[in-house]
């Protein structure tokens, strides 16, 4: 059994770019902000390429969820090497409230529909900051989880050894196929998409689906009450030396 | 500074009598056969709620976690998973003993502190309540009412949630740990059902060993950045922090270089840290660095580039070579240090 791989992209804000809270406080301005493949996806998609690379998997299939602007997203995997890609169309008022559950429900339905036996994502989407979606996603499936990978070695066809990033150190595990597996930032280094590819990723087949079709209820599960600047912290004094500096720490108490 | 409301007596009006009492199941945290503060702090986010708190500690050998846990202020309940199965803390065999408990004893929130354990098993097991769970709580308006953090802590959500069980992770430099002094019996935990052993399982674990402070709890950081320009410097770091009991981080340009381990690593992808006094040494200070660490008290930067965004957010910042400005911190500091 060779690898049938669903791999996560997100499309998100830039990660350089410094976000703005709507004066509104209903969210963080988006529109006409630079968005991108969620950075931690791009390591997921640039895995599961490279473990097509060593012949290990057959076919890499992108998935994002989210506005018609992720198929932009889904021709960035393309490009990066991933076959086919799907989305799934969720409109913008549903967006809004689209939680990681949602999401890992999707995942599960394509599991089934496209055979898929490794579904590979990133650790955590860099706007939310949830990091919920490999583990829900194992959960609803029942199959094992291995979460912020930095490692990922399949032994023959029904098992993988893993390394995982953990509080301390790292720790390794072994999981059966079919399985979860989020990336951490350490997996590996992503590739550029060349302008060939970029071409050669038009071509591609790309599906256009609803959560309806795959029978996913996107009811919202949580209410944004507000969005907020965080606390601005007020701005410090410069010293000139290292006394001046360590006295002001010892007239803080904090040395 | 810090804006969120940390716990406090005056905050317990907060929670409201809901339909249904209000029950809190904490996952203890755990590493090494010791009880991670962190889960102290879970703890205290839970009071914030009301109602009743239980705590379970799963693993192999955990009957010194449990006492140690036993000890904390305001636990009702202990339950202890003490079983060879659970070395290693697998989430496809941690989940199942957490189902089990919930199944019992119906708790309406499920916490455990923003750790890699607790990130791990939590959403699993909210999968399988078909529960929409909160990540890394900053604050608790009330039994259903969330703060936290988005888009790397450049905005602050307040989020309200629908599903009859929350099940949180709640960021521990955010509460202030409970006192200990408590006297909990611990209590077998109830038998996980459905358990699935031969999907996973546990190899090994390379921790890094060190005598310093724990990081995520440490109340002095001293971290490096990539203006440290190798791993043999760190040794100054390293020798500065023993001067006034400091855990040592480091930037992800540090870790990416090689200098230091990546669990040394502060930042949205790493640790975060709130400590009483964070100093940052040949960082520049970008989004992600900030995200972790810009809840310290007090922040000092030393950095040779005068625009680096670091001092933007320092309290104290020094503009100069750290090649010399840290052997002359380790050379002055004693005189300085409080008696």
């Amino acid at each position: 059994m060779s690898l049938r791989i669903l791999v996560g992209c997100k499309r998100v804000v830039d990660y350089a770019v410094k976000v703005r809270v709507k004066p509104d406080q209903t969210g963080v301005v988006t529109q006409g902000v630079k968005h991108s493949l969620n950075p931690f996806d791009e390591i997921a998609v640039e895995e599961a390429v490279r473990l097509k690379e060593k012949k290990l998997a057959q076919e890499i299939i992108a998935v994002s969820c989210g506005p018609p602007a992720c198929q932009e997203t889904l021709r960035t995997a393309l490009a990066m090497g991933a076959d086919k890609a799907i989305h799934v169309e969720v409109p913008d008022a549903e967006y809004a409230t689209l939680q990681p559950l949602h999401v890992a429900k999707i995942f599960a339905k394509l599991s089934e529909r496209t055979q898929a036996n490794l579904i590979l994502v990133g650790k955590q989407a860099i706007d939310d900051d949830s990091n919920q979606t490999a583990q829900i996603t194992a959960g609803l499936l029942d199959w094992p989880q291995a979460t912020f990978v930095s490692k990922i070695e399949p032994q023959g066809s029904d098992s993988a050894n893993i390394v995982r990033e953990v509080d301390g150190g790292l720790e390794h595990i072994k999981v059966k196929l079919p399985a979860v597996v989020s990336a951490d930032l350490r997996l590996n280094e992503p590739r550029y998409a060349t302008l060939p590819n970029i071409m050669k990723a038009k071509k591609k087949p790309l599906e256009k689906l609803t959560a309806k079709d795959l029978g996913v209820d996107l009811s919202a599960r949580i209410k944004v009450i507000s969005v907020a600047e965080p606390p601005v912290r007020e701005a410090g004094a410069k010293v000139e030396s290292v006394d001046e500096m360590l006295s002001k720490l010892k007239e803080l108490g904090r040395i | 500074m810090h804006a969120f409301c940390r716990i406090g007596s005056a905050h317990r009006q907060l929670a409201s009598p809901a339909a249904r009492s209000v029950s809190t199941l904490i996952l203890a945290e755990h590493q090494a056969g010791k009880l991670a503060p962190a889960t102290l702090n879970a703890i205290a986010a839970s009071r914030k709620i009301g109602g009743d708190v239980t705590v379970l500690v799963a693993g192999k050998d955990v009957s010194g976690v449990a006492t140690e846990v036993g000890k904390a202020e305001g636990v009702k309940k202990l339950l202890v998973a003490d079983d060879a199965s659970l070395e290693g803390l697998l989430p496809e065999r941690v989940a199942p003993v957490i189902l089990a408990s919930q199944k019992q004893f119906n708790f309406t929130h499920i916490i455990g502190p923003s750790t890699a354990f607790a990130k791990n098993v939590l959403p699993r097991v909210a999968a399988k309540l078909d529960v929409s769970p909160i990540s890394d709580v900053l604050d608790i308006k009330s039994e259903d009412t969330f703060v936290r953090p988005i888009y790397a802590g450049n905005a602050i959500q307040t989020l309200q949630a629908a599903d009859s069980v929350k099940i949180l992770t709640v960021r521990a430099s955010s509460f202030d740990a409970v006192s200990m002094g408590g006297n909990s019996v611990p209590e077998v935990a109830p038998k996980a059902e459905s358990v699935k052993e031969d999907i996973s399982t546990y190899v090994k674990s390379e921790i890094s060993k060190s005598e310093r402070p724990e990081l995520s709890s440490a109340k002095k950081v001293i971290s490096g950045g990539r203006g440290m320009k190798s791993g043999d410097n760190f040794k100054m770091l390293y020798d500065l922090a023993d001067k006034i009991g400091a855990a040592v981080g480091a930037s992800r340009a540090a870790v990416d270089a090689g200098f230091v381990p990546n669990d040394l690593q502060v930042g949205q992808t790493g640790k975060i840290v709130a400590p009483e006094l964070y100093v940052a040494i040949g960082i520049s200070g970008a989004i992600q660095h900030l995200a972790g660490m810009k809840d310290s008290k007090t922040i000092v930067a030393i950095n040779k580039d005068p625009e680096a965004p670091i001092f933007q957010v320092a309290d104290i910042g020094l503009v100069a070579d750290l090649f010399k400005a840290v052997p002359e911190m380790l050379e002055k500091i004693d005189g300085y240090k409080s008696k």
